[in-house]
């Protein structure tokens, strides 16, 4: 009998608890009056939605800042999968998560995403799909996004050629994650050399390759080694961490960053990273995402496919310059991202750039035609010629620019 | 002629400097084994160390207490571990699973919590940053090539090797280091004679699991500090499990088993630079891809469970009742 009562009172308990849970979410459906809170964002992470830097945390700033501007709540209206390797079935279980919540539009951040990504974006028409540095879309509702960082590169090799011609040290140093097997790291490298280039010739950058897009320890120990056995009297990066750049601080050598200002990190080091503002992505593809009338319309509505824009949309950038920069590297870099928003010079172009330093303090830039040759001599873009195609840059470049060496 | 000496020196430099914490966490390992446990929360052990010894040792801004903050956090780890598996009998391979998962948790429970509020850099703690420099040992540091690369290292590369050296000293030499490795053999006969075996084991796991710890500290300083996405100890916790068996369960032949190690290990780092000094001789190491370099040590560390297992001599260092609970009652 004792036991039997007792059962009546748990399941008491246990309805009026499920009552409270209802009443709780009553409240957030009754808010639910006008479409922008209705509009839920889906986002599938490589790593911890609480990370405090690398790449998975400027997604998720970028995410979130957007969606602040925009009015919509991250808290309510942004449903997140992190941790989601990069398997197609457990990338699959995540979007179909996400399109359980009601989410409008998924965003998945990793490059080997892009095979579940797309099937999904075929099984959920309703669903809008956009994919970080893949290369996949349909003409509706699926298209994926990167930006020029090769840009951003090269004015940090601006303010790195600056500063060996300062120091007198022509070894630059580069550690990345990956070399040529991946057209990202490989363009980022040539960006950064051809920037260095344009201001010393006599340059040469030295790229160690890490073989991972993260391994901390080693991150230390390859710049410590560009800068003990190759000399090296500035070391760049494309790797998540800042021990690079902590390693060049110890050394009491010179540093240009990556994802984020590292002049925290390594403030006596440390010139200028090329940094990602994702959040100028995310705001224009929610903000199209709203007002496009249907998830068959968004690829459309956002121009195409591919959206890849660069340092005059503000997508990639440097961040501000240090103290440690050789005088009047501002003035250089602004010369060039005038140049680019002229829209007639890009990086990988058949044309040269070099400077000359007004009274006023601004400066000029000189184009000379020159082509555009591998570091084993083979032509890549005639003297003149317009820059290599963008499916390229993102696809396929595999090959270093003079003045590359592996090291 | 003094550039490739240079190289050559940064890289046996380097071997020691890198791969230190193996050591520390092969020594801890052997101490616990000796008693008859097998922990296999090495990694996490280190990683509870590594993350409450750097906070509370800048926090104080003292390396000292950094490197008992590091031993007693990680001690408690062991704790855990010896109640669960002296005390309540629990399965021992599953328990340092568990060290494992639980110490990496903490470690980012514990770091991600702190960076959210403020995270101390070490450039800002003096005390630790001189602490951890380099200490040349006057008269022997300037032996040419072999006085850098032996006897000009921070402090804690010479206490990891007092430590191997006085726990080989301890289990081979003291009487109650004999006790203990009765306990590891055959607890029962242990017990018969009067050796409090319980006590025995929960000790040598804490002071193992200490040891440990203070690799973990130094993963951390090694790092300079600094925490972003991942774990400071990146598998060296799994490593150390390996060298305990080519060591032979020896604190001693664990020095030879860490350079050993560290050998490949650093190559990945300085192989494409000896490549660059050496055409010659060398040149080959800069087409070897990175990937390779990569599993090296996991390469390495298979064909050394494969060599040792192969070889099973009469003089193997296992203890005969490794991994086994002892249960008074059922003797």
């Amino acid at each position: 009998m004792k036991k039997r009562i007792l059962a009546l009172v748990m399941a008491g308990v246990m309805a009026l608890s499920l009552a409270a849970c209802g009443g709780n979410s009553d409240p957030k459906s009754s808010n639910s009056g006008t479409a922008d809170s209705d509009f839920k964002v889906g986002a599938i992470y490589i790593n911890k939605k609480t990370d405090t830097a690398g790449y998975t945390y400027a997604h998720h700033k970028g995410i979130t800042t957007a969606m602040d501007e925009l009015g919509l709540d991250p808290d309510s209206q942004l449903v997140i999968v992190d941790e989601v390797p990069e398997e197609d079935d457990k990338v699959a279980a995540a979007v179909d998560t996400l399109v359980g919540e009601g989410c409008d539009i998924i965003f998945g951040i990793s490059f080997n995403y892009l095979n579940a990504m797309n099937a999904k974006a075929e099984e959920y028409p309703e669903v809008i799909f956009s994919h970080a540095t893949g290369y996949l879309s349909n003409e509706t509702n699926f298209n994926n996004y990167f930006g020029r960082i090769y840009q951003a590169r090269y004015l940090t090799g601006v303010a790195a050629g600056l500063k060996s011609l300062e120091t007198g040290n022509n070894n630059v140093g580069y550690v990345s994650a990956f070399d040529t097997e991946y057209a990202e790291t490989c363009s980022g490298i040539n960006g950064f050399a051809l920037g260095v280039q344009s201001v010393n010739p006599d340059a040469t950058v030295y790229v160690k390759e890490l073989g991972a897009w993260s391994d901390e320890q080693n991150e230390y120990a390859f710049a410590e080694e560009l800068i003990n056995s190759y000399d090296c009297g500035i070391i760049a990066q494309h790797c998540d961490s800042a021990q690079p750049q902590i390693a060049a601080e110890k050394a009491g050598v010179f540093g240009c960053g990556y994802n984020s200002d590292m002049t925290v990190d390594a403030p006596k080091a440390h010139l200028t990273a090329a940094v990602w503002n994702w959040d100028v992505y995310y705001k224009t593809a929610i903000e199209t995402a709203m007002t496009c009338g249907g998830a068959e319309n968004f690829v459309t509505a956002m121009g195409g496919p591919a959206y890849y824009e660069g340092l005059v949309k503000g997508l990639v950038g440097v961040s501000e310059l240090s103290d440690n920069c050789a005088p009047d590297t501002q003035a250089y870099l602004d010369a060039i991202v005038d140049l680019l928003a002229t829209g007639e010079w890009d990086v990988f172009s058949g044309v040269k750039l070099s400077y000359t330093k007004n009274e006023d303090g601004t400066v000029t830039i000189t184009q000379t035609d020159s082509a555009l040759k591998t570091n084993d001599g083979k032509e890549i873009v005639p003297a003149g010629g317009k820059s290599v195609e963008d499916s390229v840059i993102t696809g396929t470049m595999n090959y270093f620019v003079e003045g590359v060496k592996v090291g | 002629m003094d550039d490739k000496l240079n190289i050559v020196t940064t890289f046996l430099h380097n071997i020691i400097v890198y791969n230190i914490p193996l050591l520390y966490g092969t020594v801890g390992e052997i101490t616990i084994e000796k008693s008859g446990s097998l922990n296999l929360g090495v990694e996490g052990t280190m990683a509870v160390g590594a993350i409450f010894g750097y906070i509370l040792g800048c926090y104080a801004n003292s390396m000292v207490v950094g490197v008992l903050v590091a031993f007693l956090t990680a001690a408690l780890c062991g704790l855990i571990f010896a109640v669960l598996t002296v005390t309540f009998q629990a399965n021992q391979n599953i328990t340092g699973l568990t060290i494992t998962t639980f110490g990496l948790g903490v470690f980012f429970f514990v770091g991600n919590g702190v960076k959210a509020v403020s995270w101390p850099a070490m450039n800002n703690y003096a005390n630790i940053q001189n602490g951890f420099a380099d200490l040349a040992i006057p008269g022997l540091s300037n032996i040419p090539v072999l006085g850098e690369v032996l006897f000009d290292h921070n402090i804690l590369v010479y206490l990891g090797i007092v430590i191997a050296l006085v726990m080989w000293w301890y289990l081979k030499y003291t009487r109650t280091g004999l006790r203990l490795r009765s306990v590891g053999e055959n607890p029962a006969a242990a017990d018969s004679v009067g050796i409090n075996v319980r006590r025995y084991k929960y000790l040598h796991i804490c002071l193992g699991s200490g040891i440990m710890g203070i690799g973990g500290y130094y993963m951390g300083l090694n790092m300079n500090g600094s925490l972003s996405s991942s774990c400071w100890i990146n598998g060296y916790g799994w490593i150390a499990v390996a060298l305990v068996i080519f060591a032979n369960w020896s604190p001693a032949f664990a020095m030879v088993g860490t350079v050993v190690f560290g050998f490949f290990n650093t190559l990945r780092v300085s192989g494409p630079s000896l490549a660059m000094a050496f055409p010659g001789p060398l040149g080959w190491l800069a087409g070897v891809p990175s990937q390779l370099y990569q599993a090296l040590p996991f390469i390495i560390t298979a064909l050394v469970l494969i060599a040792t297992s192969v070889k099973k001599s009469k003089n193997s260092g296992q203890p005969a009742a490794l991994g086994l609970n002892y249960f008074r009652e059922e003797r």
